[in-house]
Formats: structure tokens, C-alpha cells, sequence
């Protein structure tokens, strides 16, 4: 090791594409298992969390209108990417406590996670869709369609988790405002860089770091966002999110016994996707 | 008009989608016409039907009987109304004429090489002059349908101008033959076509081709004559024919005719149901409704 | 010119038989309830039908447990096989009781008997035959090789299709395994009241489906209720909404479908009669009492002239009156409540400065009555284009261009449903593709089939309600 003074990386959001600082100016301390500084990390404020829901919001039409197959290449861009800085995550989650082995074990899972969701963009439409044989002369077909703008809670895994809530809900369409893990977000910035640089469009996927319990009530009852994955809540907030998701009849990811760490199904995608059924008369 | 001149604006008509067309046409034939209501549509019915004998094996005596009935179709019951018209082939108007001089019912004749209309337009002019001087007061021509499905508008056109032209005072029902036309927005086409070219009628069918007349097909041409009355002013009417045995079938046509085109259209004048064996049906309906109890085949006469 | 006036076509009311008074089927038997019973009326007429129990919170814990019991002991550990045949039973009786079930409807609903009759019933009946075959197939849904029911499902529904929408909720649930609690609209209880004695004639065990009466307290009491796991709602979004606040941080599976204000757009190459049809059908079917009707009208500027002439035209022909008389288009509106809510909206509208009109048309002196009414001139910003109206009147807005027809659509906190009409295939496609709404009717409207899933967008609600989509409420996925 040389005494060459590191160059160390300011932490900032993610929204709309680019990296902004918190609004507000504020920060928050980042330690690491040991209870050292690992760094600053911004403490995003409501109206970053607005900022982030109008990125997502205008970003939706372009990248629900997107071909499965077109977001497909870019899941899986993603994990290219990440593959790429491999050793960077690895060493970012020991800093959270990992061991090197378990660190670079949760580094792989979170790649093949974006590989396993990325084959879906262009199949989950023949699974959760259907032509409906109806009594009369009507061609009727169902498609799923993604719900919209959706805030996405995440665990406290730094990045496999974040992975887990984050790639179901972009694969089919959506676009999310994420709520980082707040004890150790440092690896979702990081993974805000990958997507950067993975041709996913900007506002597809929004970052925020800070408090849970400030953001959350914003997001969940903010009248602009379609749906909420409460994966990353204590019980105990639970309650409070729902009765503010009603607001405007937000859809509910509840947090499940299993959490993500289950194996990845189609239960993640369905949870963020309407049904379109179409008819149409049959004649001459 | 150019056949291109034609294909633009039949083309440019509003589509006809088939499901909503059919389902429009059950929707109205659920109607439940019952007494009074009944009794008026069965008396009206009658006085609309065109009594129709179009056989090779027609002779003067078939067509004298058709005659007697068409005047007074229950001879026990004055009060029952006589038909619009007797329809027969062209050798054959002379007899109907003589046999129905003086009662007001009139002679509708097929002309133009009924019913393929396969023929040169020489013959088929020659056809409805002879039965307009025979004494006939409509002629029943059929369409090209050949030129029609080809695209060749323009010769249909011209073949109904020369028709009519040869019809002088006689009214001018020009079959569509719907059933060889296969799709409504044919129907809606060939309506239109028809109605500029000189139509006094619209007529769906020669009833030698399956099927016949249809409550969608004259749903389309109802709507046909009344979009074309809004946009020219002048009134053209409408005959289903063939396929119409019941007084149930004539009771939809009515309520079809009053809900789509309008009551304007709900006389012989304006409408008429080409038939023969409904006729007996809407009389046994007819006694039912006076008498109270069911009536039989065997109290009305098969001419 | 000769006038013909259709004669009256009363449908008899002799087929049915009304009490004077009914309890609650609770655990397979009628028993009273113990809040203050209330009056069901025909609202064609205003004449009291009969004395309605009210469940209060002990007769709403009653129904709960019992659905509970019969869940554990009989229904839930039943073979799908064996509980089709029980659904398949049911649809049988309604299609033998279909006259009975439609005059009854028409009468405590005011809906016109040939919607009763050609609509309702005959989907009711199909309804239970479709989920009936879905019991012993569950397996192979999609939800996994051997998916469970949720338990005990409290089911609350609206007064607008009583016993269709009864039907959407109670043949899918029973299917999945499920026991019920159904709660029908106080307005028109008496469908429901007759489905439980279809149940008995059917065998079904005592709690599978128990039938509770009475009016939002009762309805509170159920979704509320610890020993329900699942609560599928059918009505107002307000009330949808207060429903999700009551079951947020429980367990409980929640499916709503809710309100609608769904764009009808017709482009200028649309098949114009069929397009008139399609408008009228759209809002005028079923007083207009629908969720998810047509209400507000997108025609093309190009041709919106000539739409709205042929659209008097049509609506001029409409036949308001009474219910049950075979030939009437438009019955009554349901409630008094319900026509001051109509009324208000409309009077609205005119002091918005939007034109209003009706067909010359004479309404009954008793009943609650409303001519169909359109409105033109109306402005995105208008009361009568963003709030559902659920009555029969139409709002006419114009667009330019295929974008704006879809931008002016999308612009509603509601998500349900909507139309298109162009004869242009790939403008339909693209037009559905963008428009956001769960059920999307391209050159026809309001047409429903319990293989068809139904369910709306955003504020419109959410879950699916027929199809194999209908199976994921009822299961434990």
C-alpha cells in the first residue's frame, strides 16, 4: 500500500438520471459494522422524495412503452455492469460487516437476480395474461400492464435486497422511487452508477437516502405514486403507510413472513401489475 | 357517375360493424308488441305485404287465386285490409291486372332477367318495358351482382338509370339480392347505390337465394333510407323479402321500420313485406286476438 | 302517418313472492337480527316491499363464526370436485328460478325486467357454472400445484346489479374454498335474500354462505370483524377507501372495485350507427347505475356534429318507465338518495355553463324518476366530466387528435374502464395500449362474461374479478 491519500466518493441521490445532493443540504453519518465512518450519505428531504416521484412519473410512459425485449437487454446490461464491479461491491458490503466470503456470495446473488428478472420483461405477459373465451362474438384478451409509479422500501440488505424489490418492479414496466436502506445505503448509491451506465433511462429508477420514517409517509401518501412495497418496514409503521396509501388506493406490497429473501417467483412482478382485458366484436 | 366517382363515396360511407348491427336488430325484435298494439301491427302487416308468386310452374289460374286473396284475403271477415301488391314474373302481369282492376291493390312485377339478372341490359330493358305495358305499377329489378362485387359500381349504376328510365310511372324496387352481397357494409353500399341512381324502393332479396331477408340487412337499409332522406330530401323505401312466415317475423320488421327509419316509413306506401305464407299467419293471429281462442290452418284458404 | 304505440307488456309479478318480513340467513337458517329493521321499497313506485333485519355487531359475529365453522369442519377440507358440484347445482336452480330471480330484481331494483331478464340472470347463472368448473382445477391456475383458500371472506356489494354482483363475489370464493359473509346494498336486499333459499334447495352446508342484512354499520362491522381473512367490496370510492384504512396493518386480503367516469371515444371513421348504439348502451344501461359506464362521451370534432344528431335521434326512442313492462329501455333510479345526487350533478352542470338536454319524455309521478339526459359543451374542468354521476347522463367533450382523445381519457383519478370506436384496427390497439383502464371495450361496451377478468385502474380499485385472474382474491397466494 502506498501513503497516497485516497480519493474518497461523495454519496448523493439518484433521481431523474443524475446525482444530486439532498435539497435540504443534509447529511447523515454512515458507519460500519464496527461503528466507524464509512462516509456521509445524503439525507434526502420530502421534496427530494417529490422530485423523485415526478422523475418517475415522467419517465413511466417511456419505459412501460419500452418492448420487453428492449428492457430486457437492459436488466441484463445491468448485471453486466455489475459483474464489472464485482470486487468494488465486495468490498463495499465488507465494510457493512460481511464476511469476504458472504460479501461476495451476496454480490453474485445480486447479478444472477437481475439475470433471473431480466429473462421475465419479455414473458411475463404470456404467463399473467390471457385470451378469455367469452360467450358471444368477442375476441377478449387480458394483458398485464405495469401500475405506475411505485415506491419501493427496501430492506436493510444492502444490495441483494435492494435487488430483490428493485428489479421486479422496473422489469415489467414500472418506474420506482427507492428508499435506500437507511443504516447502510452506501451500496445502493454505488448501484445507482451501474444503472447510470446501463442505457436504463433516468427517472426509471430514483434513489433516496435518509430517514425511513421521514420519507415514507410522504411516499405513501403521496396521491402521484401507484403503488408501495413496504418490504423495508418495521411492523410496527406498518398500519400508519397502509391507512396513508389509501389515500388514493395506493397497491400494497406487504412485508411477508419470508421477506425477499424467498425465491424469487412472479409473486413480486403481479404485485405491481393491472390486468387490461380488451374486447373486441368478431365479424365481417 | 364514374365508377371511380362512386367507389370514393361508397367507400367513404360509415362502416357497418356486423356484431353491433345484429345485436341492434335482436335487441329491437325482443319488443313485445300485445293487444292493441298487436291488433294494429297484424292490420298493418297486411296491408304492406306484396303477395308474391315468382314459380316456373306459375300459371293464370295460381296467379287469378293470388289475385282473389290479395283483395280480400278472409273472405269471411270484411274488415281485414287487402295487401299493397301482387308480385308475379313479367308474362304474367296482364292476368293480375285484369284480375285486380278497380280493387286498388297493385302490380309489382320481376323484371331485368330475375332472378340472376344474367342477361344483356337489352333483355333486361325489353323485360320491364313489356311489363310496364302489360299494366304493371312496380317493377322489382335486381342489381348486377356480379359488377357490384367486382367493384364495377359504375355499371350497376348505369344499369338502374336505364331501368328506371324504362319504368316511366311505374315505381322502381331494385333488389339487392343481400344474401350474394355477403357483408353489411355491402348492404350499406349497394342501398346507397341504388338510391342515387333513381330507387322509389330498396328491396333486400329475390327469395331464390338463401338467406333472404334478415332483420340486420334491413336494419342497414333503414338506416340507409333515413340517413339519405336527411341528406337529400327525398324518401326512399324499403321491402324485406323472403324468409318472413310468422306474424311474430312481421311484428319485428314493424318494430325495426318504427325505432330506425321512423314512423314516416310505417305505410305500403314506404314499406312492404314480400311474402305469401305470412299472410295466413297474420290472419289466424288476427282471429285469435278477436275471437279469443286459437284458430287453425284449415279456416283460411292456401291459394 | 301511422302512429304505432306499443300497448303495455307487464312481465307478472304473480311468479314472485314477496314476505313481509325477513331475518338473516345465518348458518343455513333465517333468524332475527338485532338492529333496528328497515324498509325495502320499489322504487318505480315508492310501495313498501318488506321489513328488511338489520345485523348488528353480535348477529355480524353470528354470521362470522358460523362461516368459520362451516370453513373448518366442512368446506374448506371439502374436494374441489365435490364443491363444483355444489356451484354447478346452484347455477342449475337459477336457471330454473331465472323469472322468479329477474321480476323480483326488477322489482326491488328498478331496473328494466328485459336487463333482468337478458342480462343479469343469464350472468348470474353463468357465473357459478364458470367458477363451479374452476374447483377441481385449481392446481393448474397458476398459483402453484396445490393453492389454499384464505378462509372466511366478508363480501359487501352494491345496490346497482344485486345478485350479479352477489354472484361475482359468492361463486368464485365458494370455489376457492372459501365460506362467505355476504352483506347486500339496504336497497335492494330481497335477490339476495331469495339466493339463500336457492342454497337450501341446493344442500349447501349450513355457513358456507350466510346473507347479512343492513345498512353501513352492518358493512363496518363486517370488514372490521378479527375472524375474517379476506374482504372483497363493491361500491363507492370513498367507501372503498375507508375499507383499505380499516384493514391497514392486518393480514386481511382486500380486493375493491370502485367507481369509474370512463371515456367512450368515438373517432370520425367509427362505424356511426353502431358507435350511437354503443354510446347509449354505454350510459344508459341500467339507469346508468353502472361503475364503469360511459359517461363521458370523447367524440372526434370532425364528427361530432353528426354524432350528436343521430344520438337525439336514438335517444328520443328511448322508452323510460315502468320496470317490469317488457318493452321499457330506461326503469327507475334506484333510491331517493340517489336521484338528489343525480340532480345535484346535473344542476351543476347547467351552472357550469354546459348544455343540457333530454328527449321529450314523460316520467311516472311516483317513483324516483330521470329523463336521460346529455350534456354538451362540457369542459374537462366541469363537475359532470371528473365526478361519477351513476345516473343517466352523458357528458359530450370533443378532441383533435388520437393523443388528446387518450390524454383527455387518462385525466381522471379513475381508472375502469372505456371504449373506442374506429373501424382503423391498429387505432384500437394503440388507443387501448394507452389508455389506463382495466377494461377496455373497442367497438362495443358494457359487456361482461365471468371468463372475462374485470377490475379498474388507480382509484378504480384493484384485484380482478372473473377469469382465472378472479381465482387470486379467494386463494392464499
Amino acid at each position: 500500500m502506498s501513503d497516497r491519500l485516497a480519493v474518497r466518493k461523495t454519496y448523493k441521490l439518484y433521481i431523474a438520471g443524475a446525482f444530486p445532493r439532498s435539497e435540504s443540504g443534509r447529511s447523515y453519518p454512515v458507519t460500519d459494522g464496527k461503528g466507524r465512518f464509512l462516509a456521509n450519505a445524503a439525507h434526502a428531504s420530502r421534496k427530494d422524495a417529490r422530485d423523485a416521484v415526478t422523475a418517475a412519473r415522467k419517465a413511466f410512459p417511456g419505459w412501460a412503452g419500452r418492448t420487453g425485449y428492449n428492457r430486457a437487454q437492459i436488466l441484463y446490461r445491468i448485471a453486466e455492469m455489475l459483474e464489472g464491479r464485482r470486487d468494488q461491491f465486495t468490498a463495499e458490503l465488507r465494510h457493512t460487516g460481511a464476511s469476504k466470503t458472504h460479501a461476495a456470495a451476496e454480490v453474485d446473488a445480486a447479478i444472477d437476480r437481475w439475470v433471473w428478472y431480466a429473462g421475465w420483461a419479455d414473458k411475463i405477459t404470456a404467463v399473467a395474461g390471457a385470451a378469455n373465451p367469452v360467450a358471444g362474438p368477442y375476441f377478449n384478451f387480458s394483458t398485464p400492464e405495469p401500475t405506475g409509479v411505485v415506491a419501493v422500501i427496501a430492506p436493510d440488505s444492502p444490495l441483494l435486497g435492494l435487488v430483490s424489490v428493485l428489479a421486479p418492479a422496473i422489469v415489467t414496466g414500472n418506474t420506482t422511487v427507492v428508499v435506500a436502506s437507511e443504516p447502510a445505503p452506501l451500496a445502493a448509491i454505488t448501484l445507482a452508477e451501474v444503472l447510470a451506465t446501463s442505457d436504463l433511462p433516468g427517472g426509471v429508477v430514483n434513489i433516496l437516502t435518509g430517514h425511513r420514517t421521514e420519507l415514507t409517509p410522504w411516499l405513501a401518501s403521496h396521491m402521484d405514486v401507484n403503488a408501495i412495497d413496504l418490504t423495508g418496514i418495521p411492523d410496527e409503521h406498518v398500519q400508519d403507510l397502509e391507512e396513508k396509501a389509501a389515500g388514493n388506493l395506493k397497491r400494497v406490497h406487504r412485508p411477508t413472513a419470508t421477506g425477499w429473501t424467498a425465491d424469487p417467483g412472479t409473486a413480486r412482478m403481479t404485485a405491481f401489475l393491472e390486468t387490461k382485458t380488451v374486447w373486441h366484436p368478431v365479424g365481417v | 357517375m364514374t365508377t371511380t366517382e362512386l367507389h370514393g363515396f361508397l367507400h367513404g360511407l360509415p362502416g357497418v360493424d356486423q356484431v353491433g348491427a345484429e345485436e341492434r336488430a335482436a335487441r329491437l325484435a325482443s319488443r313485445s308488441i300485445k293487444m292493441s298494439a298487436k291488433a294494429e301491427a297484424i292490420d298493418l302487416a297486411i296491408s304492406m305485404v306484396d303477395l308474391t308468386t315468382l314459380e316456373g310452374a306459375d300459371t293464370a289460374g295460381k296467379v287469378r287465386a293470388l289475385c282473389a286473396k290479395a283483395v280480400h284475403p278472409d273472405p269471411s271477415d270484411p274488415s281485414v285490409p287487402k295487401v299493397a301488391a301482387v308480385c308475379v314474373y313479367p308474362d304474367m302481369v296482364d292476368v293480375a291486372v285484369g284480375a285486380l282492376r278497380g280493387t286498388g291493390v297493385g302490380v309489382a312485377s320481376v323484371a331485368t332477367a330475375f332472378p340472376s339478372g344474367r342477361a344483356p341490359l337489352e333483355a333486361k330493358l325489353a323485360d320491364t318495358r313489356a311489363a310496364v305495358a302489360a299494366g304493371a305499377s312496380e317493377i322489382d329489378m335486381v342489381i348486377d351482382r356480379g359488377a357490384f362485387l367486382s367493384g364495377d359500381y359504375g355499371t350497376v349504376f348505369e344499369q338502374i338509370v336505364a331501368v328506371k328510365d324504362a319504368c316511366g310511372d311505374a315505381h322502381l324496387k331494385v333488389i339487392l339480392e343481400t344474401g350474394e352481397l355477403a357483408t353489411l357494409d355491402n348492404v350499406r353500399r349497394a342501398s346507397w347505390l341504388a338510391m342515387r341512381a333513381g330507387a322509389d324502393f330498396i328491396k333486400t332479396s329475390t327469395g331464390k337465394i338463401s338467406p333472404a331477408a334478415t332483420l340486420p340487412v334491413t336494419l342497414v337499409m333503414l338506416e340507409a333510407v333515413r340517413d339519405y332522406r336527411a341528406a337529400t330530401g327525398r324518401q326512399v323505401g324499403v321491402k324485406p323479402a323472403g324468409g318472413i312466415r310468422t306474424t311474430k317475423d312481421a311484428i319485428k320488421y314493424l318494430v325495426l321500420v318504427n325505432e330506425t327509419a321512423g314512423p314516416d316509413w310505417l305505410t305500403p306506401d314506404w314499406f312492404r313485406l314480400g311474402a305469401s305464407s305470412v299472410l295466413n299467419d297474420l290472419l289466424m293471429q288476427r282471429r285469435k286476438l278477436s275471437t279469443g281462442v286459437y284458430s287453425g290452418p284449415d279456416y283460411f284458404t292456401l291459394d | 302517418m301511422t302512429v304505432f304505440e306499443y300497448a303495455p307488456a307487464p312481465e307478472s309479478r304473480s311468479v314472485v313472492d314477496i314476505r313481509g318480513s325477513y331475518g338473516l340467513f345465518i348458518d343455513g337458517e333465517f333468524t332475527d337480527g338485532h338492529g333496528e329493521p328497515f324498509k325495502t321499497i320499489n322504487p318505480a313506485d315508492e310501495s313498501v316491499l318488506a321489513d328488511i333485519a338489520c345485523a348488528d355487531e353480535a348477529d355480524v359475529d353470528r354470521a362470522v363464526k358460523a362461516a368459520r365453522a362451516a370453513y373448518e369442519r366442512v368446506w374448506g377440507a371439502m374436494p374441489g370436485a365435490e364443491r363444483g358440484k355444489y356451484l354447478y347445482r346452484i347455477a342449475r336452480i337459477i336457471q330454473e328460478r331465472s323469472r322468479e330471480l329477474a321480476v323480483l330484481e326488477s322489482i326491488d331494483n328498478g331496473k328494466p325486467i328485459r336487463e333482468s331478464r337478458d342480462v343479469d340472470v343469464p350472468l348470474v347463472a353463468a357465473w357459478f357454472f364458470y367458477y363451479a368448473g374452476w374447483a377441481d382445477k385449481l392446481g393448474h391456475a397458476g398459483f402453484g400445484p396445490d393453492p389454499r383458500p384464505v378462509g372466511v371472506a366478508g363480501q359487501v356489494i352494491p345496490w346497482n346489479f344485486p345478485l350479479l354482483m352477489l354472484a361475482w363475489k359468492i361463486a368464485p370464493a365458494l370455489a376457492c374454498g372459501n365460506t362467505v359473509v355476504l352483506k347486500p346494498a339496504e336497497t335492494t336486499p330481497l335477490t339476495a335474500l331469495l339466493f339463500a333459499d336457492i342454497c337450501r334447495q341446493a344442500d349447501l352446508p349450513p355457513g358456507v354462505v350466510n346473507i347479512i342484512t343492513g345498512a353501513g354499520d352492518t358493512g363496518r362491522a363486517l370488514v372490521a370483524h378479527p375472524g375474517i381473512d379476506k374482504v372483497a367490496f363493491t361500491g363507492s370510492t370513498d367507501v372503498g377507501r375507508q375499507i383499505a384504512r380499516t384493514l391497514a396493518g392486518t393480514s386481511k386480503k382486500l380486493t375493491l372495485e370502485l367507481g369509474g367516469k370512463a371515456a367512450n371515444i368515438v373517432y370520425a371513421d367509427a362505424a356511426l350507427d353502431q358507435a350511437v348504439e354503443g354510446i347509449v348502451n354505454g350510459i344508459f344501461f341500467n339507469q346508468g347505475h353502472v361503475c364503469c359506464a360511459g359517461s363521458r362521451l370523447l367524440v372526434q370534432e370532425s364528427v361530432a356534429e353528426e354524432v350528436l344528431e343521430r344520438l337525439k335521434a336514438r335517444m328520443a326512442t328511448l322508452r323510460v318507465g315502468d320496470p317490469l313492462d317488457k318493452n321499457t329501455d330506461i326503469g327507475a333510479i334506484n333510491s331517493a338518495a340517489q336521484l338528489d345526487k343525480i340532480r345535484e350533478l346535473s344542476a351543476a352542470g347547467e351552472a357550469e355553463g354546459a348544455d343540457r338536454w333530454s328527449p321529450p319524455c314523460r316520467l311516472p309521478d311516483r317513483g324516483f324518476w330521470f329523463a336521460p339526459t346529455l350534456f354538451t359543451g362540457v369542459a374537462q374542468s366541469h363537475r359532470i366530466a371528473r365526478e361519477e354521476i351513476f345516473g343517466p347522463v352523458l357528458s359530450v367533450l370533443t378532441f383533435r387528435t388520437p393523443e388528446e382523445a387518450v390524454t383527455k381519457a387518462n385525466n381522471t383519478p379513475y381508472g375502469l374502464s372505456a371504449g373506442i370506436w374506429t373501424e382503423k384496427g391498429s387505432q384500437i390497439l394503440w388507443t387501448a395500449q394507452h389508455l389506463r383502464a382495466g377494461v377496455v371495450w373497442a367497438n362495443t361496451f358494457n359487456k361482461f362474461d365471468p371468463a372475462s377478468p374485470f377490475g379498474g385502474y388507480k382509484e378504480s380499485g384493484y384485484g380482478r374479478e372473473g377469469g382465472r385472474h378472479g381465482l387470486e382474491a379467494y386463494l392464499n397466494v
